[in-house]
C-alpha cells in the first residue's frame, strides 16, 4: 500500500510540475461554461435589422417600433428602396429587413392586405429559421392588438388581421433560456471525456515512450496498481471539475437543478469510471502521445459531442445512427442528467440509463486491466 | 546450487515466423560480473526481457535468484534491479523525488529511503543537485542516477541493458565504477552493451549472434582460444554471415561501423518486438 501511495503522489507531482496542462485542467471546465453560456447559444438576440420604408406614415412607424421595442431586433438602417438591402446583406451588416409596400398604410386603412416582406439571411439555416420565426410573431402581435388603435380608422381592425404574413409560427417564438438549459449536462460529458479519456490515455502513452512504464512493470507493483495510480488523480480531477461546472451553471446562467444532486454526482461518477477506461484501453494499443490523442479525440470526443444528443438531437437521426448511439456513454450520461436537472426526476425513471452506464463501466474496466496484463506477455 | 544467480535452459523467445532468442542456455554465478554482448538486434534485450518477467519464454526455462521466471514472476521481481535501454526515471521529478519514489514501490521504509538518499546523493556527488529536475541534469549525470536508483533496494541481481549507449567515455568509465563497486557489496550484475571494449570489463561474457551464445567465457579464455588480440576482433569474426576467418579484411574499419556492417537482422534499435 505504501508502494501505491508513492505512485498516486509521483502523479499529482507529474500533474503540478507540467504547468501548463494543470492550467488547462483547471480552466478548460470554467471556460467552457462560459464559451457555451455566451456565445454557442441558439437563441437569437441583438438581431441587425434593415428597414425598407419608401412612404412612412404612423402605421409603418408603429410597427418598426414594435421591433426595435421587443429587445430582440436593432435597427441599423432605413432605406427608401428594395435594391439598397443588397449591400448591406452582402457586407453582413444586416441579418434581416423589413421591406413594407408603398401603399402599406392605405392598403390598412382601406381593409386590404397591406404587403409587407421579410427577407433573412439565412447562411446559417438554423438562424435564419428562428430569425424569420421571431419576426412574423412580431408582425402577428402587432397586427392583433395594435395595429388598428393606432391607425385610427374604424374599419381597420379586420384589415390588420390578415396583414399577409401567414401566422404560424407561434409555437416556435419560444422566448430565449431554452439552449442555456440544455447545454450544461451536454457540457460535463465533454469536459469529462477529454479529462478522463484523453489525459489517462495520454499520461499512460507517456510513461511509454519514455520507457518508464517498462520499470514500473519490473517492479513488484501489481498491474491494478499501476493502474489505480495512474488513474485516480484524473478521477479527482474529473469530479471536482463536474461540481465546477455545475456551480457556475447555477450561480453564473441560473441554470435549474431540479432533482437530487448526489444522484447526479453518482452518475457523473459512473460516467467518469466509463471514460477513464476508455482511455487506459486506448494506451495499451497505441504506444505514443500522439497517436492516443487522436485515438481519444476521434474515438471518445467526437462521438459523444455528435452522438450524445448533446446538441444535435437525437430524435431527428436516421435509426442506423440512433443504433450506434447506444454505444456511446455520452447519450447515457446527458439523457440522465437532463431528465434530473431540467424534469427534476429521480433514479426510478433513470434506472436503464444508469445501468447501462454502469454495465459500459464493468464490461470496460475489466477490458482495460486486462489490456494491461496482456502487455507482460 | 544456490549460489547461481541466474540459470537459464534452451530459454527461446519466436514473434511469428522471426526467433529471437534460440535455445540459449547459461549459468551466472552470485556475485558474477557478466556480460551479455551482441549487435542491435542479435536478441540481447529479448533475453533480459524473458529474464526479468517482462516477457514470457516460448519455450525452455529460467531460474533467477532461485524463482522460476514463470511461475514465480512476484518473487523474481522482488529480487532484481533493472536500468532498461531507455532511461527509465521521470524526468519532471527531482533526484530526490525518483529515488523516494521508487524506494516507496519496493516497500522500503521512510527511515531507510531517507538514509538511502542522503548516501547515494553524496556518493555520486549529487548533493547540489537533489532537488533539481532531472531533465536538467547533463545525460552522463542521469544514467548514474538511475543504475543507483536500480538499486535503491539492494537487489541482489540488477540487469542493466546498454546502460552506456550515448555517453561519453569519461562518464562510461565512471558507471563501471559503480558497477564494480555493486559488484563488491556481492549484487551479480548482468550488462549488455555493444562496446567490446567493455568486455575486458566484465568476469564472463557471452556473444550473441543472430538469437544464440556463439561464443562464452573469461576475456581471456575467448581470446586465447580464437587466437585474437581483441574481443572485438573476436565478435566481427563471429558476427560475419561469411563465418571465421574472414575477419582480417574488415579490420581497417571504425568500430561501429564493423559492429553494424555485420550484417544482422532487424533495424537500428528493433530488437525489442
Amino acid at each position: 500500500m505504501t508502494s501505491l501511495r508513492g505512485l498516486l503522489r509521483k502523479e499529482f507531482f507529474h500533474i503540478r510540475r507540467d504547468k501548463r496542462t494543470a492550467a488547462v485542467l483547471i480552466a478548460l471546465p470554467v471556460v467552457q461554461v462560459m464559451l457555451f453560456g455566451y456565445a454557442i447559444r441558439t437563441d437569437v438576440d441583438h438581431v441587425r435589422l434593415a428597414v425598407v420604408d419608401p412612404a412612412p406614415d404612423a402605421d409603418t412607424i408603429s410597427l418598426r417600433n414594435r421591433f426595435t421595442g421587443s429587445g430582440v431586433f436593432r435597427t441599423i438602417a432605413v432605406v427608401p428602396r428594395i435594391a439598397d438591402l443588397d449591400p448591406l446583406f452582402q457586407s453582413g451588416a444586416a441579418q434581416q429587413a423589413i421591406v413594407f409596400d408603398g401603399r402599406f398604410g392605405e392598403d390598412l386603412h382601406r381593409g386590404v392586405s397591406p404587403k409587407l416582406l421579410v427577407i433573412t439571411d439565412a447562411t446559417e439555416p438554423n438562424t435564419g429559421s428562428l430569425l424569420q420565426s421571431y419576426a412574423q410573431a412580431v408582425v402577428n402581435q402587432w397586427a392583433a392588438t395594435g395595429a388598428g388603435g393606432l391607425s385610427g380608422a374604424g374599419g381597420a381592425s379586420g384589415g390588420a388581421k390578415s396583414i399577409s404574413i401567414v401566422p404560424q409560427v407561434r409555437t416556435r417564438f419560444n422566448p430565449t433560456r431554452e439552449s442555456k438549459n440544455l447545454f450544461v449536462p451536454g457540457l460535463m460529458a465533454f469536459v469529462l471525456t477529454i479529462i478522463s479519456s484523453l489525459m489517462t490515455a495520454i499520461s499512460l502513452t507517456r510513461e511509454k515512450e519514455t520507457g518508464t512504464m517498462e520499470a514500473l512493470l519490473v517492479s513488484p507493483l501489481r498491474p491494478w496498481e499501476i493502474i489505480v495510480g495512474k488513474v485516480t488523480p484524473y478521477l479527482v480531477i474529473g469530479f471536482v471539475s463536474v461540481v465546477a461546472v455545475l456551480v457556475e451553471a447555477l450561480l453564473l446562467f441560473r441554470v435549474p437543478l431540479r432533482g437530487n444532486v448526489l444522484l447526479l454526482l453518482f452518475e457523473g461518477a459512473l460516467y467518469i469510471l466509463v471514460s477513464l477506461s476508455l482511455g487506459i484501453l486506448i494506451s495499451a494499443r497505441t504506444s505514443s502521445q500522439r497517436v492516443a490523442m487522436m485515438f481519444a479525440l476521434l474515438g471518445t470526443m467526437l462521438p459523444n459531442i455528435l452522438l450524445s444528443g448533446f446538441i444535435f438531437p437525437l430524435e431527428s437521426m436516421p435509426t442506423a445512427l440512433q443504433v450506434v448511439s447506444y454505444a456511446v456513454p455520452g447519450r447515457w450520461f446527458v439523457t440522465i442528467a437532463r431528465g434530473i436537472m431540467l424534469k427534476g426526476i429521480g433514479l426510478e425513471y433513470v434506472w436503464r440509463e444508469t445501468l447501462f452506464l454502469a454495465a459500459m463501466a464493468a464490461v470496460l474496466l475489466a477490458a482495460s486491466v486486462r489490456s494491461f496484463k496482456e502487455r507482460l506477455e | 546450487m544456490t549460489n547461481l544467480a541466474i540459470e537459464a535452459s534452451a530459454l527461446t523467445r519466436t514473434f511469428g515466423a522471426f526467433t529471437a532468442v534460440d535455445h540459449i542456455s547459461f549459468d551466472v554465478t552470485a556475485g558474477e560480473v557478466f556480460g551479455f554482448l551482441g549487435a542491435n538486434g542479435a536478441g540481447k534485450t529479448t533475453a533480459i526481457r524473458m529474464l526479468i518477467g517482462l516477457l514470457h519464454p516460448s519455450s525452455g526455462s529460467a531460474r533467477v535468484a532461485g524463482y522460476d521466471v514463470v511461475r514465480q514472476t512476484e518473487q523474481v521481481k522482488r529480487s532484481i534491479g533493472y536500468m532498461s535501454q531507455r532511461f527509465s526515471l521521470y524526468e519532471d521529478l527531482t533526484p530526490r523525488e525518483n529515488i523516494r519514489l521508487y524506494g516507496g514501490i519496493y516497500g522500503l521504509t521512510r527511515q531507510q529511503i531517507r538514509e538511502r538518499t542522503a548516501r547515494m546523493l553524496d556518493r555520486l556527488g549529487f548533493s547540489g543537485v537533489g532537488d533539481t529536475p532531472v531533465s536538467s541534469l547533463p545525460l552522463g549525470w542521469r544514467q548514474k542516477l538511475a543504475f543507483s536508483v536500480a538499486l535503491v533496494h539492494q537487489p541482489r541481481i540488477v540487469f542493466l541493458d546498454e546502460p552506456t549507449s550515448g555517453v561519453d567515455p569519461i562518464t562510461r568509465r565512471q558507471f563501471w565504477e559503480l558497477i564494480y563497486e555493486a559488484a563488491s557489496n556481492g549484487t551479480t550484475v548482468l550488462v549488455t552493451t555493444h562496446y567490446m571494449d567493455e568486455a575486458e570489463y566484465c568476469d564472463r561474457v557471452s556473444i550473441m549472434v543472430a538469437g544464440r551464445i556463439a561464443a562464452m567465457g573469461t576475456p581471456a579464455a575467448l581470446k586465447g582460444g580464437a587466437g585474437v588480440e581483441s574481443i572485438d576482433e573476436l565478435f566481427v569474426r563471429l558476427a560475419r554471415p561469411g563465418g571465421a576467418g574472414e575477419a582480417s579484411g574488415a579490420s581497417g574499419a571504425s568500430e561501429g561501423s564493423r559492429t553494424r556492417g555485420a550484417g544482422l537482422v532487424g533495424p537500428a534499435d528493433g530488437e525489442q518486438q
